[in-house]
């Protein structure tokens, strides 16, 4: 009787280790091979590639130019982020649901269609091309479009934060504030940011990952200019199509240095919201 | 502490085509504690709600203190409000919490210290003052927050449904320690509660609410002792419910004819409404004839089920030793007191006595 009632367990537990082999080697095999493969190419190559990698001044331009685009992106898509993240919880109005339906359009949609679609609207011959260039600024080709890309991009990430925890939270202590005398603003800024600042910083740490590793919408409307249009992302592209391969491994490697160090943060502040949320 | 009456007169609230509030006139006098008493639905919350300003009637005014509120913001009303689930800053230090009021208002820091120990004192919270609202118990949580509705000195203190969320023993020591602060205090209070026991122990005066209207406004013995409508003689205290009809000003159920119909039609379909207390045992051959069904202990005095000789049931309680040890199937002789006749209320709307 023991026999047949541990056969099945042994086997129930030798399945078990096998889906967590399984689990582990995907992992690994998919995701932590192809990054150990660039620290190993970098090491190999030794620290005179690095240094001479990272004194090359269109290196240096390019992370340049990937800092400034990251930056704005994520300030203007957390600013506007909490706001529409605001009006998706807080108000109730026709084309709600649709606003909350269109907002996650840039997960769904390749970032080379929307980069073509701004060259559409701010390309050659283009829709707004005419009201830009009556003015002398060059959108396509430039910082612009390069920036508006990424923005696009980024749109969901600190809304689709941002929106549970406003949620969860409800209304309460919103209204205790504004009975106790604060204005809208004060209720917002000692109130309602407090409440949500691990999810926003959350929200913070996703969009920056997503627009410093961006390279398909970048690519079409930088128009590829050496030294001018070219972040990061792109000087690995072209120095990998040159040959250049010592310069475009040192490059990823800083890169994704950039981004385990954003997943280390993004894991610490995803156990700090969870014990906020255990807090009620 | 400054007080002043808040009136209420004819204030209506539409979401959409429900109407939660519809036409309510009362006065909430200067010092006294008010309950807004009703079940869930009824619109107390949303009269509450609408007096601090966190919803706009559509129609109506309120006034405080000569002054017409409607046409003032939230912050400018100067409430103290207390939230059924404490509503309490949870990123906030409970001194800060308590202090946040007074910092909206730009008091020095001298003066909020000052303040906030008071109050913290006051609350018997001072040794927690450094501790965050999720380090502490519900009622001290909603301590908290009625110290932090108190610091900046509102004319009035609403308190939507402030022992809901608590456990029965918790809900009854805030209950009395809310009155004792009250006495102090002396600031005009408005109490939203759907307990009955709650608002006859704490209020001096009572506002019944029922499907967004008043039912009745009156003192806890008025509420409890002449109920205006049959809603109100159901909802405050137990009763038992008897349907007759009305001959020659009483209400007649077969053999037994219930006193205090003289105002209703002859002929018409009336209740009686007698309380399980006003069941008594009379030594005499008056009364009616009813049978024990079953018997409960209470204590010194027993619950009793009875059937009266045309099958309607009633719910006595009755000291044991009126009683005389009657038990389950034995006969007694009942008198029943202060019934109050109603025109036929609808059915299903009856309580008995719990």
């Amino acid at each position: 009787m023991s026999a047949a009632v541990t056969a099945p367990k042994t086997t129930t537990r030798r399945g078990r280790r096998a889906i967590i082999a399984l689990a582990i080697g995907w992992v690994s095999l998919l995701l932590l091979l192809p990054l150990a493969a660039i620290v190993w190419t970098v090491v190999r190559a030794g620290a005179s590639s690095v240094v001479h990698t990272l004194s090359q001044p269109d290196v240096l331009h390019a992370f340049q130019l990937t800092a400034i685009i990251t930056v704005l992106a994520v300030l203007i898509t957390s600013v506007f982020g909490v706001i529409v993240a605001w009006v998706l919880v807080r108000q109730r109005f026709h084309g709600r649901s649709l606003l909350n339906a269109i907002v996650d359009i840039p997960f769904a949609l390749s970032p080379v269609t929307v980069g073509l679609a701004a060259v559409v609207l701010f390309g050659p011959g283009g829709w707004f091309a005419p009201f830009f260039a009556a003015r002398g600024i060059q959108v396509v080709y430039a910082l612009p479009a390069m920036i508006l890309v990424t923005i696009f991009i980024c749109i969901p990430f600190t809304i689709r934060e941002v929106v549970p925890v406003l949620e969860e939270i409800g209304l309460d202590e919103e209204d205790a504030s504004r009975t106790l005398g604060a204005s809208v603003w004060h209720t917002f800024f000692k109130v309602t940011l407090p409440n949500i600042r691990w999810a926003l910083a959350y929200g913070i740490a996703l969009t920056t990952a997503r627009a410093i590793g961006e390279i398909g919408a970048v690519l079409i409307v930088s128009g590829l200019i050496q030294g001018k249009t070219e972040t990061a992302t792109l000087f690995i592209y072209r120095a990998y199509e040159e040959r250049q391969t010592a310069e475009a491994y040192v490059v990823a490697l800083v890169l994704a240095a950039v981004s385990v160090a954003l997943l280390v943060v993004i894991e610490l502040l995803r156990h700090r919201q969870e014990q906020e949320r255990t807090r009620t | 502490m400054s007080s002043t009456p808040i009136v209420v007169e004819g204030i209506s609230k539409r979401f959409g085509s429900f109407e939660a509030v519809r036409d309510v006139t009362f006065t909430a006098p200067a010092g006294a504690i008010t309950a807004l008493l009703g079940p869930s639905g009824s619109g107390k919350s949303t009269v509450l709600r609408m007096i601090a300003g966190l919803e706009e009637p559509n129609a109506g005014r309120i006034v405080m203190g000569g002054e017409e509120l409607t046409v003032k913001s939230v912050q400018e009303r100067q409430v103290g409000f207390v939230f059924q689930h404490y509503a309490l800053f949870r990123h906030m230090s409970v001194a800060d919490n308590v202090a946040f009021g007074l910092r909206v208002r730009k008091e020095s820091k001298q003066t909020r210290e000052r303040r906030v120990a008071e109050l913290l004192d006051l609350v018997q919270l001072t040794p927690f003052s450094d501790r965050y609202p999720d380090q502490l118990s519900g009622g001290q949580r909603q301590r908290v927050a009625l110290a932090r509705a108190l610091a900046p000195q509102p004319q009035v203190l609403l308190l939507d449904e402030p022992f809901g969320a608590l456990d029965a023993k918790v809900r009854q020591d805030l209950r009395r320690w809310l009155d004792e602060l009250h006495r102090e205090l002396g600031v005009t209070s408005l109490l939203v509660t759907h307990d009955q026991e709650e608002a006859l122990e704490l209020a001096n005066q009572i506002v019944v609410m029922h499907e967004g209207k008043v039912e009745q406004v009156g003192s806890p013995g008025e509420i409890y002792d002449e109920p205006a409508t049959p809603f109100v003689a159901g909802f405050v205290g137990a009763a038992n419910v008897l349907h007759g009809e009305v001959v020659d000003g009483h209400v007649h159920l077969g053999s037994i004819r219930i006193p205090g119909a003289a105002h209703l039609d002859e002929g018409a379909a009336a209740a009686a409404f007698v309380r399980p207390h006003d069941v008594v045992v009379t030594g005499d051959d008056g009364g009616t004839i009813a049978t024990i069904e079953r018997v409960s202990s209470l204590g010194w005095l027993s619950r009793v089920s009875l059937r009266l000789p045309g099958g309607e049931t009633l719910v006595a309680h009755i000291p044991n030793e009126d009683l005389h040890g009657a038990g389950e199937g034995a006969s007694v002789r009942v008198d029943l007191r202060n019934p109050k006749a109603f025109m036929a209320p609808e059915r299903d709307g009856a309580t008995i006595a719990s």
